[in-house]
């Protein structure tokens, strides 16, 4: 087994290995699981540094035949887009294993080995080149986390179980009926060849909502975004993480690898609705954010918001370049390409920002739950007092998540605004105001959870956070800063890619 | 024309799982009168051992070049060896998980046994019918064994309201299926298959032969969805499913269904082929209401025996649209998907009689409650049932609706497509709640399980493979394919 494939399978069997290990056992388990997460982390860096920069083809390559009667292949590889996600996956699964050290005291071996498994599915989700076996870990990556909300869940567990599960199996079935017939067209169920398949503009309209249908509810989009605060609510802290941080990354790994360049005549067309759907997400949204009471509510309305970013930024290039009749690329309104760029990359960046501030965020909230078991704001007021090492992280990630420059949540809305405006000034303006309504219903949680005066005597009692939620925190705040101070070295892994996949977008297949 | 009946030793040959088949059960049947009560056992070993023979002889016959013997009336090819081996093999695990069940409610009894080999012997027959008549007095060893199966818990209410609900029922799709074979019989003047594809494909056909071809046909196919169960022709299958005793309900809900693919094929794939365009349009409607009619229905059921009734019928109506397509890769396709929902349904029904117990049965969803904690093992195998059952990969019930719609799709009919995984959505609810009861519900009492060693093994076994099977689907798909 080469690199990718080790990094799909060794959690899935590390998972298994944990069920073995059993409940009855949790420190064993507990101790094997973080050993698996931080080998298979470490596996994953590697990626990282033997990755070239240079090239948007696909790397690490692993291909052998797998289904033979359709030419389903088990094809492997990564490229800028995908690598970082994986990263970002096998980083934030280390989070959440720690983080559910001694909360999780009931089926603590199955609740480790759930979050393990769903570390393998979804690498393979992100690495895999073959339409069918993308298919399959998208939707078996559904299992572990439908059992972990539905299990370890709170009170209304059961339905938002079933709704997130059903929801999403909704979207994709779609997806699977476009790939099956892409391959009666085509005759390969490779994405690559997917991307230079030549499709009439009405197939590629069908074909482009019914990948919609399925990404969008994965990111979510407004209007199918409605099962997320509820999966969010109910799920336990670390569903919560995971679930932020990436399951929703994997719609938006589907805009960049189907949507774009499989139908890009479709994208152009449509590309103004998907626009306006993510600004009635940044802005509506971050409205509804403001009056939550539930502080995971009010994370996952943000999460939301903050994901409209993403789908912005990946469709403003349409208004920002056309292919003109000699095949080259020509500007609307004076567009430039680093503008189409700062927007497709700003997209990315803000995947991956959100993966780290999302997943502090639900962290944060955890933090308290674990001590007070309430997400009402209402419940708190003036922790500062009793905890002031976790406030002052607390005040970090909100920052962050408002948007403040310095932090990871800058540079992406940063480079996704400036991308807008090259497009449509409008854009640029409609979307501006998410620092201003997400730096308010942010802050005003903020200041009704941590500032003021202590009115709950039990918020008193606190004890401050233990070694364990010091260390998770800490590395979500250098994480944060690093990414906001420095996203170079990300930016960089990722241009040729985006470079190439911006042609593709603008390439007619007509 | 009419064939010389001409007997030659060597054609037995040809024949010999059936004869072999028929010798044990008359064996078993006699030997079972002079078993003392101690000694009833020895029954089931019989059974299983013939069974297990049974299918190594078929397995040996594999590979055959096709050969129709009896005056061309039983025919030998690797479909019909194939599916042989297949119910043997669903049949001796049948038996398995029968045994526990029988002896858990005091129904252990020789007789059960010998009908159960009866009825497999009938299904042999029906899979290697190459003869109207054949095909006919195959379909009804078959029946009439199953009936009497059902009624063999006489004690149990609703046993008998079945097996008379089941008989009547299935006594009027005989009628109609008579009656058509008639039809065919005497426009084409053959009781042979080949014959009767021979004068069906005739260019020079007149319209008047045309119209009783397909008059004869419409009843053909009527008495095929009866058999299948598929809407409008279900009705009888959620009442004879819970009124039965659990083990009848998992025999009649798996094997059979394969020797009815078998005898579907015979009539209207290698008989009326040539009248696809007829026979398809009924099936497509058939197909889409049993998809429709079986997922929502099947929403509302508390009793998980009728639940999983429903769910057979939505997986009837995807094995025919395998057949809709007119292809050959089609109709690979809805073999495959029939042997991969024998596979599931046997190992529903399996961890049903599992938890079974004198003086309780697992019938109703809420039994489930709590199963994940007190049995997390068998709560993961039926979890990964009920996801397979629900098309959600890796599991093979994935596979087996992906090939399904792969071919729908390149036939042309891609909304049926989307009709068909809307459905599929829905009827994934009603999966996910046995799925809750096991996980996210605490027990309301004590589930304990009394099987013995054999059974959960071979029921883990069983589960597993719905698993393993996922993972490596190909070299299965090909099988399937080969048959036709």
């Amino acid at each position: 087994m080469e690199l990718l494939s080790l990094l799909i399978w060794l959690p899935i069997l590390g998972g298994g290995l944990v069920i073995l290990v059993g409940n009855e056992r949790a420190d064993t388990a507990r101790w094997l699981s973080v050993a698996i997460s931080v080998l298979v982390f470490v596996m994953s860096l590697s990626l990282y540094t033997s990755f070239d920069s240079t090239t948007h083809l696909m790397q690490f390559v692993e291909k052998a035949s797998w289904i033979s009667q359709f030419n389903i292949n088990y094809h492997i590889g990564v490229d800028g887009i995908s690598m970082p996600l994986i990263i970002l996956t096998t980083f934030s699964t280390i989070l959440v294993i720690i983080a559910g050290w001694e909360v999780i005291t009931r089926r603590t071996a199955h609740y480790m080995a759930a979050f393990l498994m769903m570390e393998g599915l979804i690498i393979g989700v992100f690495s895999s080149l073959d339409a069918i076996l993308f298919y399959a870990f998208w939707e078996a990556s559904l299992i572990p986390m439908l059992l972990i909300i539905g299990i370890w869940g709170g009170d209304n567990r059961v339905y938002a179980a079933i709704k997130f599960f059903l929801y999403t199996f909704l979207g994709s079935v779609m997806l699977l009926v476009s790939l099956i017939y892409m391959y009666t067209k085509g005759g390969s169920f490779s994405i690559l060849d997917m991307h230079n398949l030549s499709l009439t503009a009405a197939e590629q309209a069908w074909i482009f909502w019914a990948f919609f249908v399925a990404f969008a509810v994965k990111v979510p989009m407004f209007p199918v975004h409605t099962w997320l605060p509820d999966a969010h609510v109910q799920a336990p802290t670390g569903g919560s993480v995971i679930l932020a941080a990436i399951m929703l990354k994997m719609g938006g790994y589907g805009f960049f690898r189907f949507s774009l360049p499989i139908t890009p005549d479709a994208s152009l067309q449509f590309a103004d609705v998907v626009i306006a759907l993510s600004l009635i997400a940044i802005v509506y949204i971050g409205f509804v954010a403001l009056v939550q009471r539930d502080m995971k509510k009010l994370i996952a309305y943000s999460s939301i918001s903050h994901m409209g970013f993403v789908t912005l930024g990946v469709f403003a290039l349409f208004f920002i370049l056309k292919m003109g009749a000699d095949g080259n690329i020509v500007s609307i309104n004076g567009g430039s390409v680093e503008g189409a760029l700062l927007g497709l990359e700003g997209a990315m960046v803000q995947m991956i920002s959100h993966g780290f501030i999302s997943a502090a965020m639900f962290l944060v909230v955890g933090v308290l739950y674990d001590r007070l078991h309430s997400r009402e704001i209402s419940t708190y007021g003036g922790v500062i007092n009793s905890m002031p090492k976790f406030t002052g992280f607390a005040v970090l990630f909100a920052m962050a998540n408002a948007g403040l420059p310095g932090t990871s949540g800058f540079v992406g809305e940063f480079m996704v605004i400036l991308s807008a405006l090259q497009a449509n000034i409008w854009y640029a303006v409609l979307a501006a105001t998410t620092l201003i309504v997400g730096a308010a219903y942010t802050l005003w949680m903020v200041k009704r959870v941590f500032w003021g005066s202590i009115t709950n005597p039990a918020v008193e009692t606190l004890n401050d956070i233990n070694g364990r939620e010091f260390f998770v925190l800490t590395i979500l705040a250098l994480a944060v800063l690093i990414m906001g101070l420095y996203p170079q070295p990300v930016i960089e892994v990722m241009h040729s890619s985006i470079d190439h996949l911006l042609n593709q977008a603008l390439t007619s297949k007509l | 024309m009419m064939n010389t009946f001409q007997f030659d030793t060597t054609s037995l040959l040809v024949a010999l799982p059936e004869i072999f088949l028929l010798s044990s059960i008359v064996v078993i049947l006699l030997l079972d009168l002079f078993l003392t009560k101690g000694f009833k056992q020895v029954t089931y070993y019989l059974t299983q051992a013939s069974l297990l023979m049974t299918g190594i002889l078929s397995y040996s016959l594999i590979g055959q070049p096709e050969t129709l013997i009896f005056g061309d009336s039983f025919v030998l090819d690797d479909m019909a060896s194939v599916f042989k081996v297949f119910m043997m093999g669903s049949a001796m695990v049948a038996m398995v998980y029968s045994r526990h069940y029988l002896t858990q409610h005091d129904l252990f009894r020789g007789e059960y046994f010998v009908l159960v080999l009866l009825s497999i012997l009938g299904m042999m027959v029906m899979v290697s019918g190459y003869s109207l008549l054949t095909l006919y007095l195959g379909l009804e060893i078959l029946s009439l064994s199953l009936y009497t199966l059902i009624a063999i818990a006489r004690k149990r209410s609703g046993a008998i309201e079945a097996a008379l609900k089941y008989f009547v029922l299935g006594a009027i799709a005989s009628g109609l299926l008579l009656y058509g074979m008639s039809m065919i019989y005497g426009i084409s003047g053959s009781l042979n298959i080949s014959e009767i594809s021979a004068f069906a494909s005739d260019a020079n056909l007149a319209s008047r032969e045309t119209l009783i071809i397909n008059f004869g046909l419409v009843f053909l196919v009527i008495g095929i969805a009866f058999k299948l169960g598929a809407v409008p022709f279900h009705m009888w299958v959620p009442d004879v499913y819970q009124g039965s005793p659990t083990s009848v309900t998992m025999f009649i809900s798996t094997i059979p269904k394969i020797a009815a693919v078998a005898m579907l094929v015979r009539l209207l794939v290698d008989g009326l082929g040539s009248m696809h365009a007829y026979w398809s349009d009924l099936f497509m409607i058939l197909a889409l209401l049993s998809i429709a009619l079986g997922s929502v229905v099947a929403l509302m059921q508390t009793n998980i025996k009728r639940m999983l009734a429903y769910s057979t019928i939505s997986h009837v109506g995807f094995v025919m649209l395998g057949f809709v397509t007119g292809v050959i890769t089609g109709y690979g396709a809805a073999t495959f998907y029939i042997l991969v929902y024998v596979l599931m349904s046997l190992a529903a029904f399996g961890v049903i009689i599992l938890l079974n117990k004198k003086g309780f049965e697992a019938e109703e969803i809420s039994d489930y409650k709590g199963l994940s904690k007190s049995s997390p093992w068998f709560a993961l195998m039926m979890l990964v049932v009920m996801l397979s059952m629900a098309g959600v990969p890796p599991f093979i019930g994935f596979y087996s609706k992906f090939f399904i719609l792969q071919q729908v799709i390149s036939a042309g009919f891609v909304t049926v497509a989307i009709i068909a995984v809307i459905f599929a959505v829905i009827s994934a609810y009603y999966y996910l709640q046995i799925i809750k009861s096991m996980y996210f519900n605490d027990a309301e009492q004590e589930l304990t399980i009394a099987a013995p060693m054999d059974m959960k093994l071979v029921l883990s076994i069983n589960a597993t493979l719905i698993l393993v099977v996922g993972l490596f689907p190909d070299f299965w798909m090909k099988l399937a394919l080969s048959l036709f």
